[in-house]
């Protein structure tokens, strides 16, 4: 079963680090993508430059509109993800809690919704 | 009747009471009808009432017995307007049974150990068993004990549920068996019990101070045990090892907060009381006419370790020797591996790595931190910086705790100057 591990951290935080400590946040992560990897249970992984990059766009009446900024300003936004194939939510669990993301931010566990599934 | 108080004291007073009685008040509402849902939902009628009640008359004399008195009230209240969806005679049977408890008083029965055992019954699924008896003797809600086993929610209040339905549907008894059965049922009360302290004791750093620190309940819950099976050499030897374990708490962290490994541990940090108390229980325990098992042998490699409150050196044989018994008993990966980390202080580096790599395939091993940061540490002794660079990476990933991370990477660090770990 596949779940998307959302990181919901504050982007703020991350940027009060020291080099040093940045450095070691950064080989946390590092570290936690060979452990996900090893275990085999890794299908994809990335993360997302801050919201003040983020664009949006919709169909207004028919017309495009686009706008500066993420869809919901928060102080913690969506800062990166890993998407895992494990047997079940419990598990799925147990990864989230081991990653640094857990410790900085919120970790959201959603099952993926395969196309065709009812 | 205490003068009445401020609805603080008052919610102080319901609060203590619930603590320390609850366990108690729910194996005496649910001993016959084996509703246990039933008389928690009953049980927590009454605090609430006592809530309401008591800031205005005062705290009872007895607030156990109002909370029982109450609850029992409620519970038949329940039962009458459930008698539509409930078999008339053995609605009638329950109500007979609950009214026949009054002739109890006035000596509050304990029939929580009859509850402990009825919790880790085998016909209930074995990771239900701890989270079952911090909600049923402990009062625990079911968002806490998820959060605590890392579970969602919904899912462990969906198994706590189950387990509920199954001890009244299948009529698991609250009795405590007796001779041979007791001691294979026992086990499964202990290893629940050391289960609810693993748990509590892997979260260290105890940030949330409103969350009931579930180590302290789990020892709790080892000293009902102990003081009611005084003969049982392994609850005994149970209380020991997590006195041990509690008696080196706070010394796990040094004053930045920084995770602090046990062979570093300052001895002058450890709580002597406890430890004390630990080895007094250990005696108890090699006094008693039980055969040892996983607990003594788990406490008395501890009790080794702690004798370096008096002396500098360690007994590393005596440590591996426990560890070899551990092993024989249990075929645990864990005390294997625990086997060759004694083995490098023992034997040498060279011979824990052949103890270690001879756990290398062990599937149960491939995602416990502990492996890797062992495997790690070895290999750096043993001069493979590469390898153990690797080791440390796995164990790095693995780990949940922030402060221990840290620890790792900077022992990773020290591999590779220079570089980040």
């Amino acid at each position: 079963m596949e779940y998307m591990l959302m990181i919901y951290s504050d982007p703020e935080g991350w940027a009060k680090l020291t080099p040093a400590q940045a450095a070691e946040g950064l080989a946390a992560y590092g570290a936690y993508h060979e452990a996900l990897q090893k275990a085999g249970v890794l299908k994809n992984s990335n993360r997302l430059r801050p919201g003040n990059t983020a664009t949006t766009v919709r169909l207004k009446s028919g017309k495009t509109q686009v706008l500066d900024g993420p869809f919901i300003e928060t102080r913690e936004q969506l800062g990166g993800y890993f998407l895992i194939d494990v047997p079940d939510l419990d598990s799925a669990l147990s990864w989230a809690a081991r990653c640094p993301g857990a410790a900085h931010g919120v970790m959201e566990v959603r099952p993926v919704w395969p196309m065709g599934e009812p | 009747m205490e003068s009445p108080g401020s609805a603080e004291a008052a919610a102080r007073a319901a609060e203590a009471a619930a603590r320390r009685s609850y366990g108690k008040l729910i194996a005496v509402l649910a001993a016959r009808t084996r509703d246990v849902a039933g008389a928690e939902d009953a049980l927590s009628d009454a605090l609430a009432i006592a809530l309401t009640e008591w800031p205005e008359r005062g705290v009872p004399d007895a607030p156990e017995a109002w909370l029982l008195t109450v609850a029992r009230r409620k519970f038949i209240d329940a039962l009458r307007r459930r008698r539509h969806d409930e078999d008339a005679a053995a609605h009638l049977q329950w109500l007979a049974d609950l009214t026949a408890d009054d002739d109890d008083a006035p000596a509050l029965p304990d029939r929580r150990l009859g509850l402990l055992f009825a919790c880790a019954h085998p016909g209930i699924p074995r990771d239900v068993h701890a989270p079952l008896m911090m909600q049923v003797v402990l009062g625990f809600d079911a968002a806490a004990i998820a959060s605590a086993f890392l579970v969602a929610p919904a899912t462990m209040a969906q198994r706590l549920v189950r387990a509920k339905t199954k001890i009244r549907q299948a009529a698991i008894g609250f009795e405590v068996p007796s001779g041979d059965a007791l001691r294979d049922r026992l086990d499964a009360v202990l290893d629940a019990i050391y289960a609810a302290y693993a748990e509590g004791w892997s979260d260290p750093e105890g940030v949330d101070a409103r969350r009931r620190n579930l180590a302290d309940e789990a020892i709790w819950l080892g000293r009902l045990v102990a003081s009611l099976l005084p003969d049982e050499g392994e609850a005994l030897g149970l209380l020991a090892l997590m006195l041990h374990a509690q008696a080196r708490r706070d010394a796990r962290r040094d004053a930045a907060g920084d995770f602090v490994p046990l062979s570093e541990q300052d001895p002058a940090r450890w709580d002597d009381a406890l430890i004390d108390e630990a080895e007094a229980l250990l005696r108890q325990a090699n006094a008693s006419s039980s055969p040892s098992g996983r607990f003594q042998i788990e406490a008395a490699v501890q009790s080794a370790h702690a004798v370096r409150r008096h002396t500098d050196g360690v007994y590393w044989r005596a440590i591996e020797g426990l560890y070899d018994a551990l092993c024989a008993l249990t075929a645990s990966p864990v005390a294997a591996l625990n086997r060759a980390v004694a083995i490098a202080q023992s034997r040498g580096t060279a011979e824990a790595l052949v103890a270690l790599d001879a756990l290398a395939d062990d599937a149960r091993l491939q995602q416990y931190q502990p492996y890797w940061a062992a495997r790690a540490e070895l290999l750096t002794r043993h001069g493979d910086a590469d390898g153990a660079w690797h080791a440390y990476q796995q164990a790095i990933g693995l780990e949940r705790e922030p402060s221990v991370r840290r620890h790792l990477q900077q022992r990773a660090a020290r591999l590779r100057p220079g570089a980040a770990a």
